[in-house]
């Protein structure tokens, strides 16, 4: 079963096999406010975790997107060229890249479902 | 707050034909046969056509519907509104200056050159540092310019790994945009829970590919970083150079100097210490100033000052030779000139004793501000602010009443909105930076407002959440306005 991973910025990654969907928490969206444009690498990039990937801008700010684990960009998600919005709609069945996820023991580091939401309540 | 709203484009005005002008029959059409053919228009350019009361009618009712410093309170963090006195304006518009032409010769311009250079000195003796040069156009246009001279710097020793800026988290908000387009990396650094930031961590970050750090001081939570000895230390110990964004310099004027802290490079924004315009966007000026060793970096033209017999002679040097480390030309000439004036102006007339005022009464405004509503706003920082400080929202959270809806209703009670959602340090910020140039009763006022707002909040809550609801245009699609901005004019409408 696909199993959901989050980062203290708010990322999530979606983990299926080697395969990671990545995008930005419920959490993340509403904070930020209606997206307008999001800004994200192309297929084949390298990835690093920790270090930017994109950014989402939103009516209120601009926000790097911060790669939870390192790999290889295998597609960006289309449909948010056009309509960014989508996010907002639905930020976790709209990912923003998938990837090839280099090395899975980063996973380890990364909060799971209910740890990420004590660490939504805590403010952060 | 004038409630009626004018809201026609001065092209909807335009009837073929009409002219507000006539001009004298041309004797010379000659001079169409010597222009290049590629030069020449097909057909003439597509203005308004309106006669004169239509013109004087439309603009002045456009700046009607205008919110500025001259009409009401504007706190807006990091912006330092403070009032612009019209003796600056008196002084810019002298014939003497404002009929000036940039390629008239240096003789004849003598008083103007001089205007240049003591601005430029008095900057140099304000921020400690040993040269400025006033020609970058805006505050961000300083930030490059003082950028390109940190990299020349670095160029000019060989060391060309340095790729880096760290710049903290609650620096000023255009230091990330700037070193970008210096083509630098921006590497973040965060604050501790008091604002300060984290020394540690910087240390941490600093090394042979750091090119420079960038600070703001007092930092856009209001702070002044104690810790700049230290910090001015360990950043030129890693071979480094420290940037000073003069963003927050209005308290610290005439009290502390960026140079004496151990700043390399500072830029100054005229519009906002030194009481010039903030324009829509410009004009604007951001005057640069470097330490002794850096000025051969700096830009031309510059003004130089010889002394002949006892007498000044002021002149402008292009530099090409005698300064071949210069960046060169940023701007045409010597940037916005008569905003230059009217900062000169505000500072020969507060004079030294004036100028010392005007930090520690922006700094009492604003802590007297923070300690009238911290019981019904939330304080995430709870120090003696400097010129301005932060709340993160309102403190009772339950009414589900944003940041946003409190700047909304402060419009419906004729206050410009402080800067909201910055800085990113917390979810809600509502940054406010009263200036030393309002009254008591302007703080009175504006304080029983924001207290007012805050039992609305629990109150009535619908109220806060459709504000604002006297306003001529009530909200605007700001995502729409981001998503699909139309920014032509696409023709008459069809009923016209």
């Amino acid at each position: 079963m696909n199993k959901t991973y989050y980062s203290q910025s708010h990322e999530y990654i979606t983990v299926d096999g080697n395969i990671g969907y990545i995008g930005i928490s419920d959490y993340a969206q509403r904070a930020l406010g209606n997206v307008v444009y999001v800004d994200m690498p192309e297929e084949g990039d390298e990835i690093e975790a920790g270090e930017d990937f994109g950014a989402v801008e939103s009516v209120k700010a601009a926000s790097d997107l911060i790669a939870p684990v390192s790999g290889t960009v295998l597609e960006a998600n289309e449909l948010l060229v056009d309509n960014p919005r989508l996010i907002n709609e639905d930020s976790m069945a709209n990912w923003i890249i998938k990837i090839e996820i280099a090395d899975p023991s980063q996973l380890d580091s990364l909060m799971d479902e209910d740890s990420y939401k004590v660490h939504c309540e805590a403010g952060h | 707050m004038n409630k009626k709203y004018y809201g026609k484009l001065i092209f909807e005005l335009s009837r073929p034909g009409r002219r507000g002008y006539s001009l004298p029959q041309n004797n010379y059409d000659d001079v169409l046969h010597i222009l290049p053919n590629n030069l020449l228009r097909d057909e003439a350019p597509k203005l308004p056509e309106v006669d004169e009361p239509t013109v004087v009618r439309h603009y002045t009712n456009m700046s009607t519907n205008n919110f500025g410093v001259d009409t009401g309170f504007y706190p807006l963090g990091s912006c330092t509104m403070k009032y612009n006195p019209k003796i600056n304006e008196e002084m810019a518009s002298l014939p003497a200056f404002k009929a000036l032409h940039p390629f008239q010769p240096s003789a004849t311009v003598q008083g103007a050159l001089e205007a240049y250079y003591t601005l430029q000195s008095l900057l140099s003796e304000i921020g400690g540092m040993a040269e400025f040069t006033l020609n970058p156009y805006a505050g961000a246009h300083g930030e490059l310019t003082g950028l390109m001279v940190i990299r020349a710097y670095h160029e000019s020793r060989g060391d060309i790994k340095r790729d880096k800026v760290i710049i903290p988290d609650s620096a000023h908000g255009t230091n990330p945009a700037s070193a970008a387009v210096a083509g630098l990396k921006v590497v973040e650094v965060k604050s501790l829970a008091d604002g300060t930031v984290d020394v540690e961590a910087l240390k941490a970050l600093l090394d042979d590919t750091v090119a420079a750090v960038m600070m703001t001081n007092p930092n856009t939570v209001g702070i002044f970083e104690s810790n700049i000895p230290k910090i001015a230390e360990l950043v030129h110990g890693s071979g480094a150079l420290l940037y000073y964004d003069g963003a927050n310099l209005n308290p610290l004027l005439g009290v502390a100097r960026p140079g004496d802290m151990g700043f390399d490079v500072m830029h100054i924004n005229l519009h906002k210490t030194f009481s010039t315009p903030h324009g829509g966007g410009g004009p604007g000026a951001g005057p640069v100033g470097v330490r002794a060793g850096l000025e051969k970096f700096l830009p031309n033209p510059r003004v130089v000052k010889h002394t002949v017999e006892e007498e000044n002679i002021f002149g402008l040097d292009f530099g090409t030779e005698k300064s071949p480390l210069s960046l060169g030309r940023i701007s045409a000439w010597l940037g916005n000139f008569a905003v230059e004036l009217r900062a000169l102006s505000y500072i020969l007339s507060l004079g030294c004793d004036g100028l010392k005022m005007a930090g520690p009464l922006a700094t009492l405004n604003a802590n007297y501000i923070k300690e009238s509503l911290r019981d019904l706003y939330e304080l995430p920082i709870d120090r003696v602010c400097k010129h301005e400080f932060v709340f993160d929202g309102l403190a009772d959270k339950s009414t589900g009443i944003t940041t946003l809806n409190v700047a909304k209703r402060l419009l419906d009670y004729g206050f410009h909105a402080p800067t909201i959602y910055f800085p990113l340090l917390f979810h809600e910020s509502l940054m406010i930076e009263p200036t030393e140039t309002e009254s008591k009763e302007t703080l009175d006022e504006f304080i029983s407002v924001m207290r007012k707002i805050a039992y609305e909040a629990k109150e009535s809550p619908e109220i806060l959440k459709n504000a604002p609801l006297e306003t001529p245009i009530r909200k605007p699609d700001d995502t729409s306005a981001a998503l699909n901005p139309v920014v032509t004019y696409s023709g008459m409408p069809s009923s016209c």
